[in-house]
């Protein structure tokens, strides 16, 4: 099946007629084993063990949006990895999250990058933060039978919006479901503390700077009641990876942001433990 | 029924290659630059929407001289090369040769097949290295033969003139304001050796910029930047121009 892109020869017929620009499209036309969706399965008694990623948080703010996920994979009750990679850049605008299987996970995503910069090129412009998300939901509906026998891939996706000038953020069920949030989002087995946590901090005028400490603090919530959701490792030096995406594009926080974030909250919690009190009334 | 002509072999060729080389002549010529910092493309182009020049992958870029419906096929099917070998194996296991190399294939398949008609494209397409030691560009004729060129390069139906006047000015090391305006000298002068004027809204340039911090290195210029690089002389500008990039 590979011959095509290794040997030298002409480009076959398929990579010269004029289709869509869509590279799912043309790979699900030319070489559709390569999509993660349409593999063949084998019949499978229970569910099947593989590394599971796990906390997802994003916050909006006046400005952008902020998406930020733990580090922890987990294999049953292990810890499988202590510093995977859990959110990616899917384009200068956007980025993606990701809760479930780790390694359909990731392939999903590269497939997802390769799409939208495949888009770009092919049609000189950018698709629109909407088309993105709808691809991400088509993606994730091509993943149903995998989802099924248990190798689920559950998604946040949040992005500037380049044409409302506001950062938006989309979360997803393992069918495909596709819906906005408004506010902050969270996804993953941790993502019920988190959740709790944000909506108690969660404030409409928040920062830049405000929103990169909260969703820490969620996270730092989640990993204290959720045993797959990793907290700061201090010792190991690994800290959530949090990025922010504004009109001026997707950045990464270096490790030296990330790790100032989470130590002056890991202080505070030293005193005290649950983190900022909310008021009662 | 009557019996066909015999025609040679050698005569059959030369009437296709007359035929793609006409259909290239008419439309204007375009010019890739190697400067310090890069590679740079140059053209007079009329629409702001169809373009010469394109992204194909990474650090590779794409230029094509002739018919527009046939080097835009051609494009699209190197963009969906790239991607699915990017795709099957790693981002740096797509390169400008490999690229070239099927371009070159398919352009002699189609040269040679009497069933089509030839294409009447003549193709750049240019890789970025790390270092400009490591630039990489091919010309790739309507024949399907391919051309490792240095330096400077022109296709199109003025080629020859633009690359003999290219080759006696071009320089290595020159910075992307001295090269644009070379580029801009060579493409405004007229088979007969006058000049004549092209303003900046019938240009469509391009870089394939090294010091670009993203993975992928093709950036259009436009508007304001392009303006102040054609204008100005000397390094500020190039200082300016690269601060606005940020």
């Amino acid at each position: 099946m590979e011959a095509n892109t290794r040997s030298t020869g002409r480009l076959p017929a398929a990579f010269l007629t004029p289709g869509s620009s869509s590279f799912m499209d043309f790979l699900s036309e030319h070489q559709p084993e390569m999509l993660p969706g349409k593999r063949q399965l084998p019949p499978t008694q229970g569910v099947i063990e593989a590394p599971h990623g796990t906390t997802i948080v994003a916050v909006s703010f006046p400005g952008g949006v902020v998406l930020a996920g733990d580090r922890r994979a987990t294999m049953g009750n292990m810890i499988a990895q202590r510093d995977i990679e859990k959110v990616f850049p899917a384009d200068e605008y956007s980025a993606v999250g990701i809760a479930g299987t780790a390694g359909l996970a990731v392939e999903m995503v590269k497939l997802f990058q390769l799409e939208l910069e495949h888009f770009e090129k092919v049609e000189g412009a950018q698709l629109s933060l909407e088309g993105k998300a709808n691809r991400l939901s088509t993606m994730i509906r091509s993943n149903l039978g995998m989802a099924m026998q248990g190798l689920a891939v559950v998604p946040l996706f949040a992005g500037y919006d380049v044409d409302r000038g506001k950062g938006r953020i989309f979360s997803y069920d393992v069918t495909g479901g596709r819906s906005e949030e408004s506010g902050y989002a969270a996804t993953g087995s941790g993502s019920i503390f988190a959740r709790g946590a944000m909506k108690k901090l969660y404030r409409g005028d928040l920062t830049e700077d405000d929103a990169t400490t909260l969703v820490i603090q969620a996270l730092y919530d989640a990993a204290d009641d959720d045993s797959a959701t990793g907290g700061p490792d201090v010792a190991r030096r690994i800290y959530p990876i949090v990025t922010v995406i504004t009109e001026d594009g997707f950045r990464r926080l270096t490790d030296e942001e990330s790790s100032g974030i989470a130590r002056s909250i890991l202080e505070r919690r030293l005193e005290q433990p649950d983190g900022p009190r909310a008021a009662l009334l | 029924m009557s019996t066909p002509f015999y025609v040679s072999p050698q005569q059959a060729m030369a009437d296709r290659a007359e035929y793609a080389r006409k259909g290239i002549a008419r439309g204007r010529s375009l010019v890739v630059l190697q400067y310090a910092d890069g590679i740079v493309f140059v053209g007079e182009n009329p629409s702001r929407a169809l373009h010469k020049f394109s992204e194909i992958y990474d650090r590779i870029g794409f230029a094509a001289a002739g018919k527009y419906n046939e080097y835009e096929n051609l494009r699209i099917g190197g963009v969906r090369y790239a991607d699915l070998r990017g795709y099957t194996y790693d981002r740096d296991d797509v390169t400008a040769r490999g690229l070239a190399n099927v371009y070159a294939q398919t352009l002699g398949t189609i040269f040679s097949s009497a069933a089509e008609k030839p294409y009447e494209v003549e193709l750049v397409v240019a890789e970025v290295g790390e270092t400009p030691e490591g630039d990489q560009i091919y010309r790739l004729p309507h024949d399907g033969s391919i051309v490792d060129e240095h330096g400077s390069v022109a296709v199109g139906g003025n080629a020859e003139q633009i690359s003999s006047y290219l080759d006696q000015r071009h320089q290595d090391g020159m910075s992307l304001a001295e090269a644009l305006k070379l580029a801009v000298q060579a493409l405004s002068r007229d088979t007969n050796g006058t000049q004549r004027e092209i303003p900046a809204e019938r240009l469509e340039v391009a870089v394939l910029d090294r010091t670009r911090p993203q993975k992928r290195k093709f950036k259009r210029i436009v508007g304001r930047q392009l303006d102040r690089l054609l204008e100005t002389d000397g390094a500020a500008t190039e200082a300016e121009s690269a601060e606005e990039d940020e």
